[in-house]
């Protein structure tokens, strides 16, 4: 967008960059700097992403074989317990929010940092609290439950650390609570002059619609972990039908969060997506406003379709009906963002660079994730396939192929403004070719294991599921080769990338206004705004304008 | 028919061909969507590629015709997606009055069956070629789920409450049995097998198999050993309401409302008997919850029902709501549209 530097706000004097403004461990630990705070949660989220994939590793090697071989059962409900919570609670929901969104946020808005930078500092420390405390509880003994916790098997029959297990998730529910309220003052109070609501690039627009289900859906699985906790505890015979309470309430009240928070984890990478193609097609995002109000919608939407997790739980035929009516309105918004981020290729100037690689693999997986998504919420269609490797494999597509795509994809665009060195572009196609092959070799199985029949959270299975089942484990080997690929690029890049630039990209947005890295005042003066976001083609015009009448330029 | 399409379970219940017709359906949209986008992606990637440092993209970029289209076209596909997916799943939730009733008891980590003629199994069921056949199913300690991929059925079987699925076996053979719950250490070792018998092989399996009582007579047994009927006596005029005839019927409450005395209301008023009283009767009766296990209580509930043996067809169909429509295929299409 078009800035002008005019505004009156003094140039606080400091350092050449947020990174070189102190170096002891203090100078991290109790910073107020919304990119260290954002880079602070890069490192916890990919601690706990690498944990989960460890797990899931084992997960794998496990089901290579028919047999239950590996491991004992107990030990195999322990290790896929551990990947779900893990990934679920302390990768897919923070990641993109916390690192990209905390560091990006302030910088696209026009602002110096977020509304409340000591409720964002303690925002972090309750998530690597909540994370740590997770991590004890599922490494020192173990949880058993699945992520999802269902009692009276969670409340009553189990021995492992649901407790524990159960406080570090509630501990990091405040985490995602303070972090969507820290965004919605930030948005709706510290945008710069000119910066108005449909002036703000996509990418704020997603990250706001997140906020609102983490203010909104957080406190209602808080509340529900609480019960849990007291029903183990004391005994009160909420959930406990021998004690006159309800084990279906319980699913009505988790997924009543946790359905949204599927939500949380897809909207920001969408906002990432929406980013990436507008520069690297060099073209205003088509259809701005209905993608901008397609976040919202999916948001809001995303609050009343939680009874599709309960089809065949004994839930009423006509409660099931409503919902699967609901589900499917939400593939409405969603299909209108492909098709308007498609479009926003046509006609671009389209350079093929790593981040666009990303956001193109996200496109396309997310639909086969979507429309598998359309699939589950077919009530007929559910039965069969609910419980069953279908669910894991059509999640696995919208959370891999859709979050952790657009996680990536963010990371290779910003990496240059957030570290001011470029990374390896040889090494970076390479990650990303096995990613997107590994993927697909792990998770399309899955789908047509799920429709054969094998059910989810099975240690041992029938001979018949073996082949896919192989090449599944297979698929997750290359994966997992992807994934710690970018690792080492990343890393070494700090010590050896050649220097980035402000803006190495040529892309348009105030993040690339600013030097890289930032200075921890964001911008020598607030900038202000005089325009749509990606103006590309307006920009294109006024520096041709200025080449025909040079004399008049400035 | 032999030909066996790849992915695709062998189709052993009349239900699994629509849901299989579904299916296809599905996996045909999902296809050609993709393949579209795509297609899309890749065109246009290749065709606006950037040829020089400093080009940009075209002004284009706001079409109300293409955002209705991309808005209206998806919409009335999913629509006609519900639709279709809602007159299968109706179909999954009438059983026939026809149906024959088997009770299923799931429990770490088996599951354990009964005829209705008495047999019990632990982890098989043999039914019989063509029976409607339907699945009357607790739990005895925590949520398990009723799966056989072959007949594309499945529902949870959760403690405290009833829950059952139904089938019409079209096909021979032996089948797989999962739970799909998640439901401990053994979770998935609680598996079975579905064996679907010529009916006169089932009659000479039956004939074979140990037949100690029918639950409705062990339900009578319990009826007499927890002193029921001294209250509950077979004439008006009890401490009690009589219970034969009741079943199906409606009945009016103390305080007002009436209820419709089905499985739910029975099984309520054993473990919870002040929740709903009848009219004209005083709240005396003990709960008798953790008293009776759920197999125990299906028995009593099966003696209690035999007493009004002519209304138990009719109540027996798990309708969603007590509708005049008889609940056979045919028609239950007419609600999706």
């Amino acid at each position: 967008m078009s800035s002008s530097h005019a505004t009156t706000a003094p140039v606080p004097s400091t350092p050449s960059s947020f990174l070189s403004d102190g170096h002891s461990l203090k100078s991290w630990l109790l910073t107020l700097d919304h990119k260290r705070i954002g880079i602070l949660y890069l490192l916890g989220v990919s601690f706990f992403f690498l944990l989960g994939g460890l797990f899931a590793m084992l997960v794998r090697l496990e089901l290579l074989t028919p047999a239950g071989d590996l491991m004992l059962p107990d030990t195999y409900n322990r290790v896929f317990t551990g990947h779900g919570v893990m990934m679920v609670f302390f990768f897919l929901i923070p990641a993109i929010p916390g690192s990209l969104g905390n560091f990006l946020i302030p910088l696209m808005i026009g602002t110096r940092d977020v509304a409340f930078p000591r409720l964002n500092l303690l925002s972090w420390y309750l998530f690597m609290a909540g994370g740590i405390l997770t991590l004890f509880g599922v490494i020192n003994g173990g949880v058993d439950t699945g992520w999802t916790f269902y009692p009276p098997y969670s409340s009553t029959y189990t021995t492992t650390n649901v407790m524990i297990v159960g406080i570090g998730v509630f501990i990091n529910g405040f985490s995602s609570i303070l972090t969507g309220v820290n965004f919605m003052v930030t948005i709706h109070r510290m945008r710069c002059p000119g910066m108005t609501w449909f002036r703000l690039p996509l990418f704020v627009w997603g990250h706001y619609a997140t906020a609102l289900i983490m203010v909104l859906g957080t406190p209602v699985v808080a509340i529900t972990l609480v019960l849990l906790i007291l029903e183990r505890a004391f005994h009160f015979g909420i959930f406990d039908p021998a004690r006159g309470g309800d084990p279906v309430l319980f699913q009505h009240l988790f997924w009543f969060y946790s359905h949204p928070a599927v939500y949380i984890m897809i909207l920001p990478s969408m906002a990432v997506i929406s980013e990436i193609i507008a520069a690297f097609a060099r073209k205003r995002i088509f259809g701005y406003h209905f993608v901008a109000f397609a976040s919202i919608a999916i948001a809001v939407l995303g609050f009343f379709v939680w009874g599709h997790h309960l089809y065949v739980s004994g839930q009423s035929v006509y409660a099931g009906t409503i919902f699967s009516l609901l589900t499917m309105l939400v593939a409405i918004p969603s299909a209108i963002k492909v098709f308007n981020w498609a479009f926003t290729l046509y006609q671009g100037s389209i350079a093929l660079e790593m981040p666009l690689f990303y956001a193109l693999g996200f496109i396309g997986l997310f639909a086969i994730g979507g429309l598998t998504g359309v699939a589950l919420a077919t009530l007929g269609f559910d039965v069969h396939v609910h419980d069953t490797y279908f669910v894991v494999g059509h999640f696995h597509y919208v959370m891999v192929g859709g979050t952790i795509m657009g996680y990536l994809g963010g990371l290779h665009f910003w990496w240059p403004k957030i570290t001011g060195r470029l990374y390896n572009q040889f090494w970076s196609y390479v990650s990303a070719l096995l990613v997107f092959v590994g993927f697909n070799l792990t998770f399309f199985p899955q789908l047509l294991l799920g429709y054969m029949g094998m059910p989810r959270r099975y240690h041992s299975y029938p001979e018949e599921f073996q082949v896919l089942n192989v090449l599944s484990t297979a698929g997750a080997s290359v994966l997992a080769v992807g994934f710690i690929l970018p690792l080492c690029y990343f890393l070494l890049s700090l010590r050896r990338g050649a220097p980035a630039g402000d803006n190495p990209w040529g892309a348009r947005g105030l993040e690339w206004e600013t030097a890289s890295p930032p200075p921890t005042a964001n911008f020598a003066e607030i900038p202000s705004v005089t325009r749509e976001p990606y103006d590309y083609y307006e920009h294109a015009q006024e520096q041709a304008a200025a080449a025909v009448r040079p004399s008049s330029a400035h | 028919m032999n030909f066996q399409i790849p992915f695709v379970p062998v189709q052993a219940s009349e239900f699994a061909g629509d849901v299989d017709r579904l299916t296809f359906f599905l996996v045909g949209m999902t296809t050609v969507f993709t393949v579209l986008i795509c297609v899309m992606i890749v065109v246009f990637t290749v065709k606006y590629r950037r040829r020089s440092a400093d080009e940009v993209g075209s002004s284009f970029e706001n079409s109300a015709l293409l955002e209705i289209t991309w808005t209206v076209i998806p919409l009335l596909i999913v629509l006609f997606t519900f639709g279709w997916g809602l007159k299968v799943f109706f179909r999954l939730s009438r059983p026939p009055a026809s149906a024959v009733n088997y009770y299923v008891s799931g429990k770490q980590w088996m599951w354990k069956i009964q005829h209705p003629t008495g047999q019990r199994e632990i982890n098989e069921l043999h039914v019989p070629l063509g029976q409607p056949t339907r699945l009357v199913m607790n739990s005895e300690d925590v949520i398990h789920s009723f799966f056989v991929p072959a007949f594309r059925v499945k529902a949870d079987v959760v403690p405290g409450r009833t829950t059952s699925l139904w089938f019409t076996p079209s096909k021979t053979g032996r089948y797989h049995l999962f739970c799909t719950e998640y439901c401990g250490t053994e979770h998935s070792k609680m598996i079975g097998t579905v064996v679907v018998q010529e009916p006169d092989d089932y009659q000479a399996w039956l004939a074979g198999a140990p037949a100690p009582k029918s639950p409705g007579g062990a339900g009578e047994l319990l009826f007499a050993q927890y002193a029921c009927d001294t209250c509950h006596r077979a004439e008006p005029g009890g401490r009690g309401p009589a219970l034969s005839g009741i079943f199906g019927t409606e009945v009016a409450l103390a305080g007002g409302g009436t209820v419709i005395v089905d499985d739910a209301y029975l099984r309520e008023s054993i473990l919870t008997p002040t929740a709903k009283i009848v009219q004209g009767y005083e709240p005396l009766m003990p709960t008798f919850q953790g008293q009776l296990s759920d197999e125990a209580l299906a028995q009593l509930l099966t003696y209690i029902k035999s007493l009004s043996s002519m209304r138990v067809a009719a109540a027996t169909a798990r309708l969603p709501a007590p509708s005049p429509v008889p609940p056979n295929p045919a028609t239950s299409q007419g609600i999706a549209r």
